[in-house]
Order: C-alpha cells, then structure tokens, then sequence
C-alpha cells in the first residue's frame, strides 16, 4: 500500500505577518518557511505507519502544488524519511484549484491513502483535504485523531461535535488530520539530510488552472485598546466590570 | 434563487448556533433580495423545525434516512449538492464547525462553488461577491472575491449573533436520491462528552496554563467554571502533560475559539495560544508576570498570582449572582 502526504508549504508559526503593493501581497521578505504543523505530524504518522512489521505499507510520497521556491520544505519531507516527491509546479491560491491540481497528478497513482492536515496556517481554509476526495470520489473522513492499519483494512478515530467516533473505512480514502495523529514531528537526522539529496522529486506540470476564489486585499487586525489593569487584591472590582462596563457576566 | 443554510440537530434539537446559521443566512438572502431556506437531516420536532422560521427560514426540507444518522461526509455533501440544485441556491451557508468543515468542501466540488471558510461578516457586496476572511491564523485578515455563481460560506461560530424576525417556516419533506456509493464510512464506536459545557458552544471559558502548577489545582478553576456556566480549557502543554484532557487545548494546534469572555489563569500568551483565542470579544488575563504577552492581547488584567486570585474570584461571581 501507498501513502500520499499533502504538504503545504508555509511561513514559520512565530513570523510577523506583513504586506505589501498597497495590502495586495503577503510580504515574504525575511520569512522563514516551514512544513505546515498539521503535515508534518501527517507524515510522522505515515512513516510509523510504514516501520510497522505487517503493516503492508511500502512507499509514503510527500507532494505539494507550489513553484521552485517551495523545493528546500520538499527536501525537508524527504529528510524526515519520505520516499520520494512531487511538485506541481503552479503557484498555489486557491484551494479548489490546489486540490484539482493534486487530484489530477495523481489519479491514476493508486495512493491508498492520502493525508491532508486540517487546516493550512496562512489560508486557514480546512478544504483542500475533502476537496481532493471529492475530485477523486473517494471516502473522507475529517478531524482524524488517530490512523491505524490491520489486515489491510485502516482504522481511524474521528472528532464530532461533542464526541468522538472509530470509523472503518475501506482504502482508497482521504484522512483529513489534526491532533492526535502524532505527539511531536519527526526531525531530519543527519543520514536523513543526506540521503535526501538524491531521493527522487517528480516536478509535473498543471493543468489549466480553475481560480474560483481570489485574495485580493488584507488587513492587520485593528490594534488593541490598552489593557486595563486591576489591583490583584481588588478581585471584586474586576467581576464589577465585566458585569457593568464589558457586561459579559 | 436562494439562500441555503444547513442547520445541524444534536439528538433532534437544534442550539444556538443552528438560529445564528439561519439569521446570517437571512440576513444575505436580504442583499440578494431571496429567501432563505433550511435543511435539516435527521427526525427533528415539526415545532422544532417551524421555530427557524423565526430567524427567517420560509421554508425547511426535512430529511429523513436512517443511514444519516452517522455523518458520513460524501452522503452528506450529496444531500446538500441536491438541495441546492432544487432551491435554485446562490449561496449555502455552513458553520465553520467539524460538520462544516467535513462537508463544505465535497459541496464546493460538486457545485462548483467558491468557498468563504470561516467568515465572520456580511459580504462587503453581493456583485463582485466580496467577503472578509480570518487568514495567517488570526494575525490577519483576508478580503477575498468569489467568482463562482454559487458560493458557500462556513461561519464562524458566536460571530454574527443570533437575530429573531418572526415568522413561521414551512415543513416540506425531502428525498434525496442516495447510492450504496455514497455510504462507505462506517461509525463502529461513539463516545459522547455529556454533562459538560463544549468548549466550541460556551460563551465563557475559563482557562489555565502551566503558571497552575499541577492538575491538583484545577478544582478553584472549576469551580469559577460553574459558578460562571463556562466551559473549561487550558494551553497546549497542559494537555500534554495529561493534567486536562486533549479536548481541552485551544491555540493553533487546538480548539479555536471565539467566546464572549475568555479568562486565562497562568497561561503566558505565546503566538500559537492566542491564534485559538483571539477572536473572543473579552479577554480576561491573571498572571504573576507583568510582562507576560498575553497582557497584550487581554482587555483586563491583573498582575498576581492565580492560586489567590482564584478563590476571590469565586466569591465575587457569587456575590454578584446573589449565590
Ligand atoms: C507549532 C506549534 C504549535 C503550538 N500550538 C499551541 C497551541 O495550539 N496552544 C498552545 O497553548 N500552545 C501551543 N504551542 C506552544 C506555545 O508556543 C507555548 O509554549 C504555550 O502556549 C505555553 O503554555 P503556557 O502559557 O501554559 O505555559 P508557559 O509559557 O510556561 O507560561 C506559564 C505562565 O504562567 C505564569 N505563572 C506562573 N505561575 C503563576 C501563578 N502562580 N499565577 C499566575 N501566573 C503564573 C508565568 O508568568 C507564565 O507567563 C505551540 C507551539 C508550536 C511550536
Ligand atoms: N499548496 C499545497 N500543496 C499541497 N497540499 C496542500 C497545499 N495547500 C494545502 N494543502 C493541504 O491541505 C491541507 C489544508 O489546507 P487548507 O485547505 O489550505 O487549510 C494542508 O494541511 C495540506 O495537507
């Protein structure tokens, strides 16, 4: 069995978000880039799958819609212990499109599963996962905390509201993931970084691009009032004003 | 020409935030000049069902098959797609919640639909579709065009409030036309959280981080909690030293939240902590360190220490309560 990872390339969690040309453009400079947190605990996930004695997992394959600049976050996939790579080569902005872009390279690979994060931390969209097994019409199923394989068949535990639910789903499927998958991200080890230098990555080229939601201007949040401060030995005053002034209790 | 909006049922109730789907909906259904209709899948009271007209429904299609009672996404997104198609929809509207977040993306395929995910407003304008977006994990926000003729926006919860405009919905029943295809997901074991305030649902969370020392010292936090009608929470490395359970942890990594009131006890403020809180409307903040971040982020503070604070607090709801 194949595994897939999506892997969106994104700004460093503790980055200072800024813009530029007018508030049309995230501005890049001095950003640092790092696998979105949500695929790089897929891919973890993927490679215990993988070591697993019996697991009949053979090949985890990391791919990404993005242009040559995103190739240094492939190589860190591939350090981590993925097999190989893809890379469609089309600047992603939409996540229909990504998702079309994703689905069309690999339609006729036969991934078992596919592993999505839940959400990517600069487009905050939670689609592209459910998009791809929508174009493939496949199974999906969301908010996964745990993936687990026996005798061929995955098992995986999901978040509803209010509760959680085991599932028995028959591959191929897309798990679209989130907490839980695994504790912390794998690193690269040394002979990891090495090898990765000559493990394979397939640049394919897109489709006709499909845009059906465009970005086209951002703000910074409005800056935030002073904090009022209050005495640590006058409790009461607090409750009284979040009872009379914010009047939230 | 519509505007669709799913309202979810939990054991065949719905809850606030199924009356805020309906009035936001109405709410657009008003700038395209349209009505606004609801789906509803699973056995609802007709009282039940005839009350969304109150927030502006006209009609609901009420569905009604045993193999929905699992939420199986593509079965799920096939009864939204055939809705849509009957009622002629220019815009369906989903909360941004695990169902939405399952759901709404299989939809936009099938419709070919733009999606607004998790929005928090009215459309800037309907002609070019224009609506701002939370974006970059909170540090920012997105204006975005839907190009698409039918869009769906999924909602963030506690955003838009809940708006009665009286009036009584239509019941009609509805009958998708479902394949074995669409079922091949299947629920083997459930487990419930009851009895508990959802963190997602609350309009008040209380929350500790590490500055609590220990699990043993969450029973003041609790107890604030009750007195309050919150629900509790804490910071990401409280759920992984196992002292509060996983459902618990709000951040980046997390639940995201946007309470009327979130009260951090303990709990520094780091980036990927506040990217699940900062939407609340009220940030309460008690931490010993006067230069703690989240003091930035908060609208009320006290510098002090939680495990004192806590104890007068309690005692202040109550009096306040009169309890
Ligand atoms: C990729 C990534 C994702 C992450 N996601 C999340 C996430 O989703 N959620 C999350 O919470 N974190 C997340 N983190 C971790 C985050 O960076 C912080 O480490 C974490 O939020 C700190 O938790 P804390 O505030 O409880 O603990 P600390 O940072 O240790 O802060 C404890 C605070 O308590 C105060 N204190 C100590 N004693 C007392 C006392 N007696 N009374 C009052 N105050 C006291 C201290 O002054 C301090 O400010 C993530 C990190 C990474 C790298
Ligand atoms: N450009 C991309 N290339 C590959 N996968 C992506 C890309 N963008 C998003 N994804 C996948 O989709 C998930 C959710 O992203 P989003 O829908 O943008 O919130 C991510 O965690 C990735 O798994």
């Amino acid at each position: 069995m194949k595994i897939l990872i999506c892997m969106s390339n994104v700004p460093d969690t503790t980055t200072k978000v800024r813009f530029k040309d007018g508030n049309t453009v995230f501005d890049t400079t001095g950003v640092q880039w790092i696998i979105n947190p949500w695929d790089e605990l897929a891919l973890t996930r993927a490679l215990q799958l993988k070591e697993e004695p019996g697991s009949g997992i053979e090949k985890v394959t990391v791919i990404t819609v993005g242009l040559a600049d995103v190739e240094p976050t492939i190589r860190k996939a591939l350090a981590i212990g993925a097999d190989d790579a893809i890379r469609v080569n089309s600047q992603a902005t939409d996540a229909y499109d990504v998702a079309r872009q994703i689905a069309e390279a690999i339609r006729s690979e036969g991934y078992d599963l596919i592993m999505c994060g839940i959400e990517s931390s600069d487009y905050n969209n939670s689609m592209v996962g459910g998009m791809i097994s929508e174009f493939l019409d496949i199974p999906s199923v969301s908010s996964v905390s745990s993936v687990t394989v026996e005798n061929g068949r995955f098992k995986v535990k999901r978040e509803i509201d209010g509760g959680k639910e085991t599932l028995s789903v028959t591959a191929p499927f897309v798990a679209i993931v989130q907490k839980g998958i695994a504790l912390e991200p794998r690193i690269p080890s040394m002979r990891g970084i090495m090898m990765a230098r000559t493990k394979p990555l397939k640049v394919v080229e897109p489709v006709a691009p499909e845009v059906l939601v465009e970005h086209i201007r951002y703000e910074l949040p409005p800056a935030k009032a002073k904090c009022r401060m209050v005495a640590e030995d006058n409790v009461r005053e607090l409750v009284q004003l979040l009872h009379t002034e914010a009047k939230i209790i | 020409m519509s505007v669709l909006v799913y309202t979810e049922n939990w054991d065949g109730k719905f809850k606030k935030l199924s009356y805020e789907l309906v009035s936001y909906a109405h709410a657009i259904a008003g700038m395209l000049d349209t009505e606004t209709v609801a789906v509803s899948v699973g056995d609802v009271s007709d009282t039940e069902l005839t009350a969304l007209g109150k927030y502006g429904a006209s009609r609901v299609l009420s569905v009604q098959d045993a193999r929905l009672s699992q939420l199986v996404n593509q079965a799920y997104a096939s009864v939204l797609y055939q809705a849509a198609i009957r009622e002629n929809a220019q815009v369906v509207v989903m909360a941004n919640n695990f169902t939405g977040k399952a759901v709404a993306p299989r939809l936009s395929v099938k419709l070919k639909a733009g999606v607004g995910a998790g929005v928090a407003g009215l459309p800037l304008s309907v002609e070019p579709f224009t609506i701002h977006k939370k974006a970059f994990n909170g540090k920012a926000f997105a204006t975005i065009v839907i190009k698409s003729p039918v869009r769906i926006l999924t909602l963030l919860q506690n955003s838009f409030g809940v708006k009665e405009t009286g009036g009584v919905a239509a019941i009609e029943e509805f009958l998708p036309d479902l394949a074995e295809h669409d079922f091949r997901t299947s629920v083997e074991e459930v487990s419930k959280i009851t009895g508990k305030i959802l963190l997602t649902d609350a309009e008040v969370v209380v929350s500790g981080g590490r500055g609590m020392k220990g699990p043993e010292n969450w029973a003041p936090l609790e107890e604030l909690a009750r007195v309050l009608g919150a629900a509790t929470a804490c910071s990401r490395p409280v759920s992984d030293e196992g002292w509060r359970p996983h459902e618990e942890h709000t951040g980046q990594t997390g639940k995201i939240i946007a309470p009327n009131l979130y009260m951090a006890f303990g709990i520094s403020g780091a980036i990927q902590h506040l990217a699940g809180v900062s939407s609340s409307k009220c940030i309460v903040a008690i931490n010993k360190d006067p230069d703690a971040p989240i003091f930035e982020a908060a609208d009320y503070g006290i510098v002090g220490d939680a495990m004192k604070v806590l104890p007068e607090m309690i005692a202040a709801v109550r009096e306040m309560k009169g309890e």
